[in-house]
């Protein structure tokens, strides 16, 4: 019985030790810890920057009827791109140097780890990274006074969620680079999200093209955080996690796949 | 007879239409020291990577322990010692840790995992490395931290995929050494080489393959008694002579070989085989009599040489 | 730049990471290209809408619009990190991955060509990129100018002026585990306090101060002037000389270690 049921369910789908995978970073890192704190600052040196900066020179923004000030505006749309870069950055160019260079897989497929094991581990390490990055950040914006509802402590599994859907479509866009020279694509393609999704200005700015904004996934990332921020929660809502949970759900049935073709050659 | 370890029965391995394993037959018992000679491309590293459960088998059957590997892949691994072609050692962990998280991923308990890391230290001489970053040791420490980090959970079997290609030669030494230590322990092992004096010196039976076959099978001892004469007489002549030499040999020995760079005569004898070329007046550069080996019988079944 | 591709990590115990990082750098031509004019279009027309709405620019920018004032900016910061990536890894890569820099040092040239050779094909690179980015703005009415020809040249220097001293550290480094915190510390926040996106004076006096050390500024206000034609020639000189310094030291630094390496 046992045995059939082995045969039908592909080896990518047996997650049973991806925490392995993770103790494997938590010493890798233990000597690199500068790299991962260096990681949190990106997005604080953004705020800063548009709040000393650009706060004054843009004034208010208007969302939903309600006038915010301008670091208040962007503040939550940091806290959700950094959860996207990353996502992208860990399921990309870490994996990539695991995956093709350093062959770490390789060797852990020689144990009874598996392949679902490596995916699973990765993304939740990505995931875990993008949780202290998304605590700290919340831990800065209640320090600069751009937190005044409990509400926003949902900010944190909204990232969590962006940060689970952009790794696993990192994870899958990974297989399928040939070298170092298409991660850059993934670079420049995160790069408009980053830049369009409702981010540095309202929706309201793009006239009659606000409907594009709508096809970024990071755009109902950003709505969702935005909304955790701001307590006020609508329908919209429901969309937002509906896409992103969506997206995810594909891109890790797909990553599995592509793992398990990958590495059992 | 105890119940071998490996059974594998026409065991085939596809890459799309190239056929990299094209229907062999093997058997390894327990305590055995088993060899796959060949050149690069034979099917070696195909064959062990079905062997390590990390390759699915296109057709035919493979048991390890009795248990089939598509469906107790992890259950056979967890008994398994796999030393890759390449290394694959984790750059970013230190030596040491480089051993004991690997036991992890055999769900060694944290303790036992890194008492086990501290007595392989010993075993590949590396204890006084074990806080050094991987990248700053020499190709053999790699290559012993390799083995190391496959003994982790006591395999009862060990792979080894070119074990010590690329190495000089003192460090293939100690690694040969290290390798029959753990024979004497009663580790079985599986190992593909393309050295003809590696396969002497550690296997106790092997199989020579080309194009995916088996083309011989048998200890070192015997393949070279079924397959080649007892001595080999070597000749050189001056560049672009060979061939005509070669055609005055005819009759000396057994057989004739023509390399590139010299000429090989197979026979019993072979000083008498060098008397009786220089009593037809053939005036070779050099002449060596030496006593035959794999890389003879390598040359008569492939018609190819293993450095290739 | 194909042969870092092929290049395993080989860097110390942060392998993984770094040469992670050591890739991402790389900007090709198209990055390098696409990605400034993302920013012109996110930052420059998009948050400028805001901007113009609220201050009306002139008073605060001293520009007709916002995005006359990060125009030249965005030139400037391309070559800035341009010039500082290609004098990090490459670097380290020719003294200690392909070891390319040994093969010259046995031919009849010094230490100083070597140097003035990479610095030569750094200005070119910065070059190249900034007129791809020039040529695409002028384009557009909004942002064509006269003044981005010469614009391109002081981002030209400019690029060069971060590769030389930090072309120095590479040289004289033993890991490439500095260059990620080169990046995170001193190129991007000079991204972004540096005066390309809003005024130094929105800052306050201390961080202004700190900008005003680096070369970018420097390069920004000259090439402002000249985008928007309000070209204070005294100012100019002063600024470039300034920026002219750090090329002037960080080769000589440069070249000093890299005599030390080589040739001893």
């Amino acid at each position: 019985m046992s045995t059939i049921f082995l045969r039908i369910l592909p080896p990518a789908m047996v997650v049973r030790r991806p925490h392995r995978m993770i103790e494997r970073h938590v010493v890798a890192y233990r000597r690199q810890w500068l790299i991962i704190v260096s990681g949190f600052f990106e997005p604080l040196l953004y705020l800063l920057s548009m709040r000393a900066g650009l706060g004054s020179l843009v004034g208010t923004v208007t969302v939903a009827g309600k006038a915010v000030p301008y670091d208040a505006f962007v503040a939550p749309a940091l806290m959700a791109s950094s959860a996207m870069n990353g996502a992208i950055f860990d399921s990309t160019g870490n994996v990539m140097h695991r995956l093709k260079y350093a062959r770490i897989y390789d060797a852990a497929l020689a144990t009874p780890m598996g392949p679902g094991d490596v995916a699973v581990g990765e993304i939740s390490w990505a995931l875990i990274r993008g949780q202290m990055y998304a605590i700290s950040f919340l831990g800065v914006m209640a320090a600069l006074g751009l937190v005044d509802t409990w509400w926003s402590l949902l900010a944190l599994p909204a990232c969590a969620l962006i940060g689970l859907t952009f790794a696993s479509i990192g994870f899958v866009c990974t297989t399928y680079m040939r070298g170092w020279a298409d991660l850059e694509i993934v670079t420049t393609a995160t790069m408009p999200l980053f830049l369009f999704s409702a981010t540095f200005f309202p929706t309201s700015s793009y006239g009659s093209w606000a409907w594009v904004v709508q096809l970024s996934p990071l755009y109902h990332g950003v709505a969702l955080v935005r909304a955790a921020n701001a307590g006020v929660w609508t329908a919209s809502v429901v969309g937002h996690v509906a896409v992103l949970v969506g997206l995810s759900a594909v891109a890790l049935v797909v990553a599995a796949r592509r793992v398990d073709s990958l590495l059992r050659k | 007879m105890p119940e071998p370890l490996i059974v594998a029965h026409q065991l085939v391995k596809r890459f799309g239409d190239f056929t990299a394993v094209d229907g062999i037959d093997v058997q390894v018992q327990p305590g055995e020291v088993f060899g796959f000679l060949g050149p690069n491309g034979a099917g070696k590293s195909s064959t062990m990577r079905m062997i390590g459960c990390v390759s699915p088998v296109t057709s035919g059957s493979l048991r390890l322990f009795g248990l089939d590997p598509a469906t107790h892949g992890a259950k056979i691994r967890a008994r398994i010692g796999v030393v890759p072609q390449l290394d694959t050692l984790d750059t970013e962990l230190s030596v040491q840790e480089n051993l004991w998280l690997y036991g992890r991923f055999f769900d060694l308990p944290r303790a036992e995992a890194k008492r086990r890391a501290v007595e392989l230290l010993e075993f590949a001489q590396l204890s006084d490395r074990a806080d050094s970053v991987v990248d700053n040791l020499s190709g053999g420490m790699k290559r012993r931290l390799s083995i190391a980090r496959s003994l982790i959970n006591n395999p009862e079997l060990l792979l080894l995929d070119e074990p010590t290609t690329g190495l000089d030669p003192q460090a293939r030494h100690v690694l040969w050494d290290r390798l029959y230590r753990l024979k004497q322990e009663g580790v079985t092992q599986v190992l593909t080489t393309h050295y003809m004096d590696e396969a002497e010196q550690l296997c106790d039976r092997l199989v020579v393959m080309d194009h995916g076959r088996i083309v011989a099978e048998g200890s070192p001892r015997s393949l070279i008694e079924q397959w080649s004469t007892r001595e080999v007489l070597e000749l050189r002549f001056p560049a672009g002579t060979n061939d005509t030499n070669a055609a005055q040999l005819a009759g000396i020995g057994e057989r004739q070989e023509l390399l590139p760079d010299r000429v090989l005569v197979y026979a019993h004898d072979g000083e008498a085989a060098l008397v009786e070329a220089h009593a037809r007046g053939l005036q070779p550069e050099s002449a060596l009599v030496r006593r035959a080996s794999l890389e003879d019988v390598f040359l008569l079944l492939t018609g190819r040489s293993l450095a290739d | 730049m194909a042969q870092h591709s092929t290049t395993p990590a080989r860097s110390a115990s942060p392998a993984g990471t770094l040469a992670t990082y050591r890739r991402l750098w790389k900007m090709n031509l198209l990055s390098s290209l696409v990605q400034p004019l993302l920013y012109l279009l996110g930052l420059g027309v998009g948050v400028g809408s805001l901007v113009d709405r609220n201050t009306g620019s002139g008073a605060v920018l001293g520009t007709s619009s916002y995005v006359a004032f990060v125009v030249p900016g965005l030139l400037v910061t391309t070559a800035m990190g341009l010039g500082a990536g290609e004098s990090m890894w490459p670097v380290m890569g020719g003294l200690k991955w392909q070891r390319g820099y040994h093969g010259i040092a046995a031919t009849p040239l010094d230490a100083r060509d070597i140097v003035l050779g990479h610095a030569t094909w750094i200005a070119i690179r910065c070059a190249i990129a900034a007129s791809a980015v020039a040529i695409v703005l002028a384009l557009f009415p909004d942002t064509r100018s006269w003044g981005l020809a010469p614009s391109v040249l002081v981002a030209m220097l400019v690029g060069v002026s971060f590769a030389m001293p930090i072309m120095a550290l590479s040289i004289g480094a033993e890991r490439d585990g500095m260059f990620p915190a080169i990046q995170r510390f001193v190129v991007i926040p000079l991204f972004l306090f540096g005066g390309a996106f809003y005024p130094l004076s929105q800052l306050p006096v201390g961080v202004q101060w700190v900008a005003k050390i680096a070369p970018l500024w420097h390069g920004v206000v000259v090439a402002r002037g000249f985008t928007t034609g309000q070209v204070d020639w005294p100012g100019v000189a002063g600024h470039l000389g300034y920026v002219a310094l750090w090329v002037v030291a960080g080769t000589a630094i440069a070249t000093r270690r890299m005599r030390g390496k080589l040739y001893t």
